[in-house]
């Protein structure tokens, strides 16, 4: 694959939960425009890598982090770095898809109204943009002020991402979204990854190795809180140059 | 197989029978009540003051004074009581000291009898801060007693918000403040409200600690710093120096209707504000 441009960069990174290192020095690229998924046995840090990269550990009490990590070549952990900038860049969609108890339109309406946007026929763009953009438009367009919550599982997580969308985020970051769903749903929502990746860089934590070989770009393959091996996807299932990365993609452990 | 059906059955009916007991007391208590009272409610009863002590005349002011005691302590507890909630369940570290000591104080507030705050606000608001038998005075005393129950309620309701509310906002790029305004309130309401409406019937229902603070006047209350008598004030005393059994029951049936009343609308007012957010 030929080089690409950079989005995000992690440097010696470690995480501490008070004594328990979950994170042992990680160096990773994550290319612009490209998807990148991690992946590895539960515990083994790839969530807690994913969290570091909009620094959603720092809600975690107890937490410290080590190293660097740079989006467009800026680190993120400075003093200086405004958290509610950097989270507005880099967006995140969580495992369970969590719709706030409002109409879908005040859920995509959530972000762009907490920047600061009032006026209704911006806001009204943003919300059908956005809500294309996640292949939602077309089954709700037409009820938009209908309560998020009795959508099915599959579209209030794609309403999660039209959220994300609306704020305009450079990278979107994704924590296994797809384990809450059943398989059409999962299906809707690769095909999205595949499409939103011309506009956007997307970071994806899941447990099937099936689905990182299917969207991704690249893997990366964690183990214990260390990167053991990072390569483009290609590369890394067929050939993979680490025997624990063999023995975990070809279903020895895990 | 049989068997264990027949003792199924069996605890079901015996668990019926608990709730029927309860629906049986409350309904007689009120019927009984009714039965008494009805005879003294007029529309005079309703809108005239009271004259000779009670003897004659209505029970105006004192339905006045009620909600009006009742509607300046809830101005007073409310904000206190759901923003130190706030503070406890969103801005404080769950080891922090002065957390801790928040909710240690919350809670042995909420054990101390009703006497002893209408003791303490005697002493502190009616004489050392000279504001004598007033408005002011009972209402701040009710305000510190039902406090703890506002709290409490409001920092439960807050923790019963899903933890995936607060993450998302946040990962959106929302402040704090903004996440405790847009999300979690409107969805920890409910269980605010039913919170308020615990307090409005303890406040509605307290005697001694108002006659302590907010003394017995009879006269219609303007100004907060006008003394009072509220409902429950006035059939305390119209009992206990037989003054008139039959008006006493007469006030005891006006007060359980504005309870419900007051309930009512509380859970109106509820569906309505749920309905627009959702």
């Amino acid at each position: 694959m030929e080089p690409k441009k950079m989005k995000m960069r992690s440097e010696g990174l470690a995480v501490f939960y008070q004594q328990y290192q979950a994170l042992r020095g990680i160096d990773m690229n994550i290319a612009a425009n490209r998807v990148t998924a991690l992946i590895g046995p539960s515990g083994c840090g790839k969530s807690t890598f994913l969290r570091t990269l909009n620094r959603m550990n720092d809600l975690v009490e107890g937490t410290t982090i080590k190293g660097q990590v740079y989006l467009d070549e800026v680190p993120i952990y400075d003093k200086e770095v405004d958290v509610v900038g950097l989270r507005k860049r880099v967006g995140m969609v969580f495992q369970k898809p969590s719709v706030f108890p409002m109409s879908i339109y005040d859920n995509v309406a959530y972000g762009p109204r907490i920047h600061g946007i009032k006026n209704r026929s911006h806001l009204d763009e943003i919300v059908e943009k956005s809500l294309k953009a996640a292949n939602l438009w077309d089954e709700m367009g037409s009820r938009l002020n209908s309560p998020a919550n009795r959508m099915s599982g599959g579209q209030q997580q794609r309403l999660v991402i039209a959220r994300v969308l609306a704020v305009d985020p450079e990278v979107i970051l994704m924590d296994e979204p797809a384990s809450a769903l059943d398989p059409i749903s999962t299906a809707k929502l690769e095909e999205l990854i595949s499409e939103l990746k011309k506009n956007y860089t997307i970071v994806i934590v899941t447990h099937n190795m099936q689905q990182a070989a299917r969207v991704s770009d690249y893997t990366g393959f964690f183990l214990s809180g260390a990167l053991i091996e990072f390569n483009t996807t290609s590369e890394l299932f067929v050939n993979p140059a680490n025997r624990q990365t063999e023995d975990y993609i070809t279903g020895r452990f895990g | 197989m049989a068997k264990n059906k027949w003792y199924d059955r069996m605890i079901t009916a015996a668990f019926w029978s608990a709730g029927l007991f309860i629906v049986l007391i409350l309904a007689s208590i009120i019927a009984y009540i009714a039965v008494k009272g009805i005879s003294a409610i007029s529309l005079d009863f309703i809108l005239q003051p009271p004259s000779r002590a009670g003897r004659a005349g209505g029970i105006s002011t004192t339905i006045v004074s009620t909600v009006y005691l009742t509607l300046m302590s809830l101005l007073i507890a409310v904000p206190v009581g759901v923003g130190s909630a706030i503070y406890l369940q969103e801005y404080a570290h769950s080891q922090s000291r002065f957390g801790r000591l928040v909710n240690l104080i919350a809670e042995t507030l909420a054990g101390i009898p009703s006497i002893v705050f209408g003791l303490f606000g005697f002493v502190f608001f009616v004489v050392f801060l000279d504001l004598g038998w007033s408005i002011l005075s009972g209402s701040l005393t009710l305000a510190i007693m039902i406090l703890p129950t506002i709290t409490r309620t409001a920092q439960e309701a807050i923790l019963a918000v899903a933890h995936e509310y607060r993450e998302n906002s946040l990962a959106l790029g929302a402040s704090r403040w903004q996440t405790v305004s847009r999300v979690i309130l409107p969805s920890a309401l409910p269980g605010i409200v039913t919170g308020i409406i615990l307090s409005i019937g303890r406040a509605v229902g307290e005697t001694a600690a108002i006659i302590l603070t907010a003394g017995s006047s009879l006269g219609m209350p303007i100004a907060p710093s006008d003394p009072a008598r509220t409902m429950a004030v006035h059939l305390y005393l119209m009992a206990m120096e037989g003054i008139s059994a039959e008006r006493a029951f007469g006030t005891a049936l006006l007060l359980v209707i504005l309870i419900v009343i007051i309930n009512y609308l509380a859970n109106l007012s509820l569906k309505r504000f749920s309905q627009a957010v959702r």
